[in-house]
Parts: C-alpha cells; structure tokens; sequence
C-alpha cells in the first residue's frame, strides 16, 4: 500500500537589480532575504548538523566539500519562516523551500505564497537601494544564455520501493510530462538544436538519465538520498526535471499527476513497458515541438509522442483509481489530467488557460500578430515577453496581467493564499515547526525540516527530532504548544 | 481566435474544489465551449460579424494592455539578462 505522499517544492529566482553598474547577485540576495521582516522574529540558524546531501541512493557516499557556514553567515543566508518555509540564499539565487503538505492543492497554496513573500521582499529590498536602482525577481529557470537554475520537487516515498524500479518506471514519464508541465521558452540553449518555441525551460539542460549532480551535467532522475527523515523507512525523491511554473493548473497537474504515478509505482500499478532508448534525446525532441506530434523511439523500435507516452500512464492511473482508494484531490487531478491529455491530442492551443507554455505561447503569438512581428520570434520584444511573464510584480508580470484579466484558470483562491504567508499547513510536522516559531521566537536556536532546536537559559541546547513528516501535525501537538508557555516548558512537556 | 474572457469558459463552471465543501456538485472538465455552440446555432452572419468584432476589441485591450506594461527598453533589459548558473 503506498505511504500519503507528502511533498513540497524548492524554488530557485533569477535576480538582477536593474541601473545598478555594481550589481552582485549574492549581496543583492542576502539583501533581499533579510529584507523580509515576520513578527515575531527571531535569529535562528539552520542546522546543517542533520544534512547529507552526497548521499546517492544507489548505495554511496561522493567526496566532497560539504557546505557549513559561520554562524553569522547562517543567519544572514537563512530563514525560517512561520508558515514552516525556508527562504534563503543559495548559491547566487534566492530559493523559497515550501513547508511539507499533503496534497497538490495546498501545494499549490504554498508555493503561490511563496511568490508573494518574496515579492514582498524584493519590495522592501528596493526601497533600500540607491535612488534608480530596482531590484527585479523573475520566476523562471534560465536567462537564455545557457545559465539555469533549479525548480525542484521533492515527494515523500516509500524506502522499500527499490531506486532501480522507480528509475525505469519513471524516466519515461519524465522525459515526457512537459507536455502539460512545461513553462514554455523563445529559442533554445545550451547547444540545444536551434528553434522557435519549445515547450520546457529546463530541458536543454539535462545531459545525462541518472545522477547526483544539480549544477552540471544534470540527470534527468537525480539519485540524492537525502531523506529528512526516519532513513530506515523512507526516501525523498528530489525531483530536479521540472520547471518554474507560473499558472496554479499547471503547478497543481504538475505535483498531483507526478504524486499519483509515485504512488503507483510503490503499489506495482506501472505494468507497460514504456522504456526509451534515449530519454536525454527523447526530453528535448519532446521540448523542441509545440506541436506534439514528434514521435520518440522506445526500446523495442516502437514509435511514440509524449502525450501517447504520456496517454498511456494515464490509462494505468484510471486502472489503479478504480482499484484503489484515492483521495479527493488526486480524484480531482486525475479528471483534468484526462481532459488535458485529451486536449493536447486534439490541438494543444486548446489549453491556453490552462497550461504555462500554451498561454505563454499564445500570448507571445497574439503579440506578434497584432503588432506585425509574425514569425519574427528573435526580435527583443518578444524575448521581453518570455521574460516578463515570470516577473513577480504584480503589475508588470504578464502572468499576473492575465490572471487579473481572468483569461487562465485557477486553482485556489487569493485568500488561501494570503493566509498560507503566516501559516503553516495543519497536517504534516509544517505545523510544529511554524508554531514554534511564532509562539517562542526568542528560543528557537536553530531549524532543519527533520529538527527543531531550543535555547533554554543557560541549559545546553535541546535538539526535538521530527523524524516523521506526518507527525506534528495540529490535531497531535496543539494541545501540548497551548499548554507550553515557553519553550522550556515545551521540552519538558514532550520529556513528561 | 486568440484569448478569450467574457463569460468565462471554465472558471464559471469550475469551483473551487474545497470552496463550496456543502456542494456535492462534481465540477466539470470544459468540453467544447459554449462559443462554438453559438456559432452553430444558426442565428446567422450577423451574431458572427458581432462576435468578431467584440473579440476584435479584446485583443486590442490585451495588446494595449501589454504595452502599458511591458519593459520599455526590451532590448538592453534582454541583453543584459545574466544570471549565474543553479541548481
């Protein structure tokens, strides 16, 4: 029986501060990260001590450096925030990790909160830079000239399924998902074959099948090992193959379809053969054609699409729901899993309310048409409109702009996600790490997504694992933090 | 034809999964459009021509729109678009 597949997601911004001749992107990130003031606030650090991202889920460990900061450093570079999200500097991005949730709609949820504290932020930041200088934050995984940066998933799984068995069941669907999952991209790079319009951001980027690599020579499954949690009973895959999406039904297809197929390949439920004889080929001659008629080659010389690839873990999925419970919101995902397939048969431009590289496309087309620039996808405004429709401001991002016109779909509402800015999701460990920020701000010492530490007094520091993603939720800890004044009680109250 | 709004395709139909929990209505994926059904209805040229003419317009107001907010100086800004490479 598949374990609930909890799951959050790691998104990675571009940055750039715009009439700055000095810009630097890892000042201006640190600046940004700290320009995001909660109350109550605290100095906490994130604990690297529960960290091992060279772990490779073959069964290894790779030399190398591992990354631990001073403690000033941390700080700067690090925060924890009251909904039980990370937002931090890495490397020269800022990157806002989700807290842990259960289902793609609060997925969604948190993810869109996400955008919005670090546009909060990104506003702050600018006041503070020299009078001309703005700084501009952008959604998206590429600059267009061969540099990228991650969007990735994570999803609670099953340590029994075997690696080898998740890597066959899944590199098809991988290579093939963009079809619905794509946030759509002008041109190509990276020596990527040229052309017009593809469907992904990410996929000329990836060079290999399988690999612990992020930064070069990205896989297309990537093997870190890296539970942030009980390691005897579970794996967290970290999903590196997917892009920054900025419409709500995409990312919701994108994390329910994706959770939906994991489940199924711990069940057993992936019984076709779907193999690829090249999958890195097969990910960008799927990207390369806004058609979707360009057919991959499958092991046995079997000639397929990706939506017929895609069509057919479709078919095993609706087998599986009929024989399985399912629960309300995968029950929900998997109809409009079916009407987009369907859709994406007939014509994709049918979905240009629906789907990130459709509604970017016919954005962009719809400019050139009435601006005579037809075909003219090299001219510098119709690179500014690829850009520009990830951009995080609200009154400039062109995503933004058609979502205040209602010409896409969405998913949740704004209230949801105004809520989730200062609150953590009720039904994972999220809950407990959010709470005890806000309620003993002054004592967190330091955070990880599997560990909570407090500063008591003068007592040694006290380290509470949460080794259960599913635990710490509010129906199990509420009680216990009301009846917690501090954190020194808290301690006390889970010895007792 | 491009974009649409008016009535909303799907959003009308379409609730919000948890929104409206005491509703048992199961929302429906779109099918085909209420606009095609329109313009097979019958009524003639004349709802076809004002049709085009409303979309006309619409397009319009999405290219004015997009004007009034798209960067003014697209090819520096693209130009000097440089980001490090990530994860």
């Amino acid at each position: 029986m598949a374990i609930p597949k909890v799951m959050g997601t790691e998104i990675e911004y571009g940055i750039i501060v715009k009439n700055d001749p000095d810009f630097d992107p890892i000042s201006s990130c640190v600046l940004l990260v700290n320009a995001y003031r909660e109350d109550p606030a605290g100095k906490i650090l994130w604990d690297y001590d529960q960290e091992n991202p060279l772990a490779d889920a073959r069964g290894f460990q790779v030399d190398g450096e591992k990354y631990t900061p001073n403690q000033q450093e941390n700080i700067a570079r690090n925060k924890t925030l009251i909904n039980g999200a990370r937002y931090y500097v890495d490397h020269a991005h800022p990157e806002y990790s989700c807290p842990e949730v259960t289902n793609a709609r609060d997925l969604v949820v948190h993810e869109k909160a996400g955008e919005r504290v670090v546009e909060i932020s990104r506003r702050e930041a600018s006041s503070l830079l020299p009078a001309g200088a703005q700084m501009l934050l952008h959604k998206n995984n590429s600059d267009r000239k061969g540099n990228s940066y991650g969007s990735h998933e994570n999803y609670l799984m099953d340590r029994r399924a075997s690696f080898k068995q998740i890597v066959e069941n899944l590199m098809p669907f991988f290579a093939t998902r963009q079809v619905y999952t794509g946030a759509g991209k002008v041109g190509s790079e990276n020596r990527g074959y040229p052309c017009d319009y593809q469907l992904s951001q990410r996929a000329d980027f990836f060079e290999t099948e399988v690999a612990l690599d992020t930064m070069v020579k990205r896989p297309i499954i990537n093997t870190r090992d890296e539970p942030h949690a009980d390691r005897e009973k579970y794996r967290r895959l970290h999903v590196i193959v997917g892009d920054s999406n900025m419409s709500e039904y995409t990312i919701y297809l994108r994390n329910g379809v994706t959770s939906l197929i994991l489940s199924m390949i711990e069940d057993g439920a992936i019984t076709k053969n779907l193999v690829l004889r090249d999958p890195v080929r097969a990910i960008k001659d799927v990207s390369h054609d806004p058609t979707c008629r360009r057919e991959v080659t499958l092991e046995g010389g079997k000639k397929l699409t990706g939506v017929q690839i895609q069509a057919e873990y479709l078919e095993m999925a609706l087998a599986y729901a009929a024989s399985h419970d399912i629960d309300e919101v995968t029950a929900d995902v998997l109809e409009r899993w079916q009407y987009v397939i369907d859709a994406l048969a007939r014509d994709p431009m049918e979905l240009s309310r629906e789907i990130d590289w459709v509604i970017k496309k016919e954005l962009i087309e719809s400019y050139m048409d009435g601006k005579g620039l037809s075909g003219d996808w090299e001219n510098p405004r119709v690179r500014m409109l690829d850009l520009q429709y990830h951009d995080t401001r609200p009154d400039k991002g062109l995503y933004s702009m058609l979502e205040r016109q209602g010409r896409v779909d969405r998913i949740v509402t704004d209230e949801e996600i105004q809520h989730a800015i200062h609150t953590p999701p009720e039904d994972t460990r999220a809950y407990f790490r959010g709470e005890c920020l806000r309620r003993y701000p002054g004592e967190v010492f330091g955070v990880n997504w599997d560990s909570i530490s407090f500063g008591v007094g003068d007592e040694p520091i006290k380290r509470v694992m949460m080794a259960e993603p599913l635990k710490g939720t509010r129906r199990l800890v509420e009680e216990l933090l009301d009846g917690s004044a501090d954190a020194g009680e808290l301690v006390k109250n889970l010895r007792a | 034809m491009r974009f649409t709004t008016g009535p909303k395709r799907a959003a009308d139909r379409r609730l919000p999964i948890y929104g409206a929990a005491e509703s048992t209505q199961k929302q429906q994926p779109k099918g085909g459009g209420g606009d095609a059904a329109d313009a097979k209805s019958g009524e003639g040229g004349k709802k076809m021509a004002k049709k085009g003419e409303e979309l006309k317009e619409e397009m319009d107001e999405l290219l004015d729109e997009i004007d009034n907010v798209l960067e003014e100086n697209a090819e520096e800004f693209v130009k000097n678009y440089v980001q490090r490479g990530g994860q």
